[in-house]
């Protein structure tokens, strides 16, 4: 019998979607989810990590911008280049911008408003760990609520994002066409969520584990976390860092 | 008395009279210090001297009533060993000075006054008034007042789930902001605010103390002049993230059960939450203030004890346990200081550098404070207001017109622009989203639900405030049965003018009797509450807006139901009775430009048995969707029906018996007691059935069908004439657009 599954929590003072993400890790892969203290230097063995949503140290000065210099952003620097897994959603994007794990930076919305509702995104590679339950250009209805989703990059990083297809969602209509209209937040390229080159890092801005449960009207998110399920299975034995 | 006394007295708030109440309650004349704390804590925000003899009359027991009015916030059992912990309070001063701060703040005071009691704030609500918003200023406030919610409720991670908004001219100087929140417990784990123990340590944790909102609660119990936006700075600054890190660190004391008893130090700060605490308890405290945390050098005990700097708490502690509190606040990075200890004399003494610099028997602050039955009577513009020659106001000829006019009415169109701003879906509980009669949260680890709803119609309580204030609890219950819930509590937040006028204690006096009859009726208690008083600018008040916060049990959470048709094919019915109901109406004031007339007659008999029809046929599971009726009735509802359907709008075939009834009456009328079911057809005469065994009026009104609305009326003689036909999609285009077109053109809307 092998271990069970572990996919650590980041918990920042300011996280709040950290009990979400944990609830869908537990209840939807069926797999262990440790919440990890910021404080943390060190991770224990974990199969993948997880930054949540939320505002991780108030978020005052700009997103992300604080977290990166907390102690346990230096543990998971290290594990994302040992090539462990790292799912960073809505602020966790945020900070993997800041903390250089992913290439880029985060604008205010166009709008200069939070924004929170149901947009649609179109799934743009699904050889990612991320997304391998997904088919190529399928659409996804998720969530989103941020005020800082517009997502920039210069034009040599874009060019790169696309020649080297980490850029896996594009916000679109419900029918699949990227247009400015379906455009939430003004985000580059529609851009919704990238990998770093090697692609075992994935930000993105909308919530799967807002929409992994029937009850809530919408299990998209499932297929998200299940391929990183399906990932994790096939890496075994956990990633431990030192 | 000599005239500098006289100015100090006058300063501070307070009448000659209730100075020489305090002289010969301390035997003594108060020293300066005193004289503060006694100004803001017989302020009329924190001493209810108005109001307090009169909110007796509200019922507030019940079986399941754990918590009623008196703590921070009230508490009822909702089974499985839970709580639903739940208050609603306005910030409407501060709001009108500074928007965003103000607006910030007060939901950053009511969520505090919910983990204050252990529980973890699960669900905001908010209920908005602003004058129009063809006026750049209402704009500017409307905006602000809207991020400033946002800004707070989105980083602390509590989803704003609902509440509701509405705009007339009489809040162009004077807006309301009245926040909700909801929170969960465990039923055996109640935290209140009470000092008990002789020698517990009495600890400071969360913000440093500045000189921010020095008289906050005074400048709250003022009305409102020229110079009102001079008092900016006393309106606070709010910080969400020391928020979120004193509710997790306080919700881990509890959890460690560390705690005795702890109390927010809201309005009146640090003096309101030692003196409340002991005053309670039956005990005393005394404080040394060279160990509160300081923001500011040189701070006066005057000013230490009155600032209402945001996101600090007073915690007893259990004997010994100071260390332990101190080493949780750390983990939490939370600021935290003891600060004093209970004692057994019953006086709140405080010292500075071991110096008593105040010594004032807690009660005195409290339960001593003066109570007022100020004369009340009835204005003589009610007979005015009250006058509606219908016959004067002709039918209209365009009913499509009429219907466009209401849907784009800032008051009925839909909210999206502000509830898309509200994170309303964080902590993953939000089964039923903002936007319709009630939201819906589930309770993970049972198969539960809680329903929650604000309302109050407050041109129905300027026209009667009797009737209006019942309407309001009898609507707010009608909304959580529309989901499928029972009503089990309510909170109020009584928001009226200067009480010191007859009319406006009239009005007071009146609002409270519709409330209490009404929750009698319904059985739904009241176990929180707060009165705003001094909603009054330049001797112009607010109406009467008495609004009804209330909250709703599911057992099932999959039965919840919401207001949009589900399938083609569809019955549409109507449980309830339409009749000649336009004094009041969203459509005499939009469309003719009169705010008139008497409301709507509510029968709370009648009331009682259509909910009682409306929650069997959902538990049954017979019901697609349900909508209350409301402003710019039946129409208005049937199109809401039709335009929240999950999918894109669903059309309807409506034939409506005219039974005499003017056409505007039967259409626009906002009769009350009223629902809109939609159920598969064959279950049609199930629902008949039922209604017919309680009495309740059932008609078929027709069925879900295409992309129209469409309404015929039937005349006596059997003439069928058809009033209504529009496209869904451009009702759907009006109705979703006008608040944004609103506030982008600056156009009035239709206000």
């Amino acid at each position: 019998m092998t271990a069970p599954l572990r996919i650590g929590v980041l918990v920042f003072p300011g996280s709040n979607c950290d009990r979400d993400c944990h609830e869908a890790v537990t209840q939807v892969l069926g797999a262990q989810a440790d919440f990890i203290w910021h404080k943390e230097s060190r991770l224990p063995p974990l199969d993948a990590v997880i930054i949540p949503g939320g505002f991780s140290y108030g978020d005052y000065l700009r997103t992300g911008a604080i977290a990166r210099f907390s102690p346990v952003m230096t543990a998971v620097i290290r594990f994302a280049e040992a090539g462990g897994l790292v799912l960073g959603i809505c602020n966790g994007f945020q900070i993997l911008l800041e903390a250089g794990l992913l290439p880029g930076a985060m604008l205010r919305n166009r709008s200069l408003s939070f924004i929170c509702k149901d947009i649609h995104v179109r799934i743009e590679n699904t050889v990612t760990p991320f997304t391998s339950r997904c088919k190529p250009g399928q659409v996804l209805t998720l969530p989103i609520a941020h005020g800082e989703g517009n997502y920039y990059a210069d034009q040599a990083t874009l060019s790169t994002l696309k020649a080297k297809n980490q850029v896996v969602f594009r916000y679109c209509t419900k029918d699949g066409a990227v247009t400015p209209e379906a455009n939430p937040n003004g985000s580059l390229d529609n851009i919704g969520g990238i990998t770093n080159a090697a692609g075992n890092v994935l930000g993105m801005m909308p919530h799967p584990e807002r929409c992994a449960d029937a009850l809530l009207g919408n299990e998209d998110g499932q297929l998200l976390l299940l391929s990183l399920l399906d990932a994790v299975k096939s890496r075994k034995p956990a990633l431990a860092t030192t | 008395m000599s005239s500098s006394i006289k100015d100090l007295i006058a300063q501070h708030g307070l009448t000659e009279e209730e100075y020489q109440k305090i002289v010969s309650l301390l035997g003594r004349e108060p020293n300066l210090t005193e004289l503060g704390m006694f100004s803001v804590m017989w302020s009329e925000h924190c001493s209810y001297k108005s109001s307090r003899a009169f909110l007796k009359k509200l019922p507030t027991e019940g079986a399941h009533v754990i918590q009623g009015p008196g703590e921070n916030a009230g508490v009822v059992d909702i089974g499985d060993g839970l709580a639903a912990v739940f208050k609603m309070e306005s910030h409407n001063h501060p709001s009108f000075i500074e928007p965003y701060q103000g607006a910030a703040t007060g939901v950053g005071g009511i969520l505090r006054d919910i983990f204050t009691m252990g529980a973890r704030p699960i669900a905001l609500l908010d209920s908005l008034r602003f004058g129009p918003l063809d006026q750049p200023r209402n704009r500017y406030l409307f905006s602000g007042v809207v991020a400033g919610i946002a800004g707070y409720g989105n980083c602390i991670g509590v989803p704003t789930v609902g509440g509701e908004v509405s705009f007339n001219e009489i809040y162009n100087h004077n807006p309301l902001v009245n926040v909700f929140c909801l929170g969960i417990a465990r039923g055996d784990r109640i935290f209140r605010g009470r000092a008990s123990g002789v020698g517990n340590p009495v600890i400071y944790i969360g913000s440093k103390t500045g000189r921010d909102g020095i008289h906050g609660a005074t400048m709250a119990s003022d009305s409102f002049d020229e110079g009102s936006e001079s008092k900016r700075p006393t309106v606070q600054v709010g910080d969400p993230f020391t928020e979120k890190l004193l509710l997790e660190a306080c919700l881990e004391l509890m959890e460690q059960d560390l705690l005795v008893g702890l109390q927010d130090m809201g309005a009146a700060g640090l003096t309101s939450s030692s003196c409340e605490m002991a005053s309670r308890a039956g005990t005393g405290i005394e404080l040394e203030l060279a160990n509160v945390p300081r923001r500011e050098a040189g701070m006066t005990p005057y000013e230490v004890l009155l600032s209402e700097s945001q996101e600090r708490m007073l915690l007893v502690a259990k004997p010994g346990r100071e260390g332990d509190v101190l080493d949780i606040c750390k983990k939490w990075d939370v600021d935290a200081a003891v600060i004093g200890r209970v004692t057994n004399d019953g006086l709140l003494r405080v010292k500075e550098q071991g110096a008593v610099v105040a010594e004032v028997p807690a009660r005195a602050l409290t339960e001593d404070a003066p109570t007022y039955e100020r004369p009340a009577e009835a204005p003589a513009y009610q007979d005015f207001l009250q006058s509606l020659q219908l016959e004067l106001i002709p039918e209209p000829t365009d009913c499509n017109a009429v219907l466009e006019t209401l849907l784009a009415s800032p008051t009925i169109t839909h909210k999206g622009w502000v509830f898309e701003q509200y994170d309303h879906m964080v902590q993953t509980n939000t089964v039923i989203r903002p936007g319709a009669d009630a939201a819906v949260l589930r309770i993970k680890g049972t198969d539960k639900a809680l329903a929650v709803t604000a309302d109050c119609n407050s041109l129905y309580c300027v026209l009667n405030p009797y009737t209006g204030a019942a309407c309001a609890v009898a609507e707010a219950a009608r909304n959580l049965v529309c989901v499928g819930a029972r009503p089990l509590a309510l909170t109020d937040c009584l928001n009226f003018g200067n009480p010191e006028r007859p009319d406006i204690m009239w009005q007071f006096l009146l609002a409270v009797e519709g409330i209490a009859d009404a929750c009698k009726a319904l059985q739904i208690p009241v176990v929180s509450g707060n009165v705003s008083f001094y909603n009054e600018t330049r001797g112009l008040s607010i109406y009467p807006t008495p609004i009804i916060g209330m909250v709703g049990l599911l057992d099932h959470v999959e039965q919840a139901v919401s207001q949009g048709f589900t399938a083609e094919g569809d019955a549409i019915l109507l449980l309830g009775e339409t009749g000649e109901d336009l004094g009041g109406t969203e459509y005499l004031r939009v469309v003719h430009h009169r705010e008139q007339g008497t409301p709507p007659v509510l029968n709370l008999e009648r009331e009682v048995a259509l909910h009682r029809v409306v929650l069997q046929a959902i538990e049954q599971g017979l019901v697609r969707s349900a909508h209350d009726c409301a402003e710019g009735g039946l129409a208005v509802a049937l199109a809401e029906s039709c335009l929240s359907a999950t999918n894109g709008p669903l059309g309807a075939e409506i034939a409506l018996d005219g039974h005499g009834l003017r056409q505007d009456s039967l259409l626009f009328g906002e009769s009350q007691s009223r629902i809109i079911l939609s159920v598969k057809s064959a279950d049609r005469e199930k629902i008949v059935a039922m209604a017919g065994h309680e009495r309740v009026p059932c008609s078929v009104l027709g069925f879900v069908t295409g992309r129209r609305l469409m309404i015929s009326i039937r005349d006596d003689r059997g003439r069928t004439a058809l009033k209504v036909d529009r496209p869904c999609d451009k009702l759907d285009r009006i109705w979703r657009g006008a608040l944004r077109a609103a506030l982008e053109t600056g156009e009035r809307g239709h206000a």
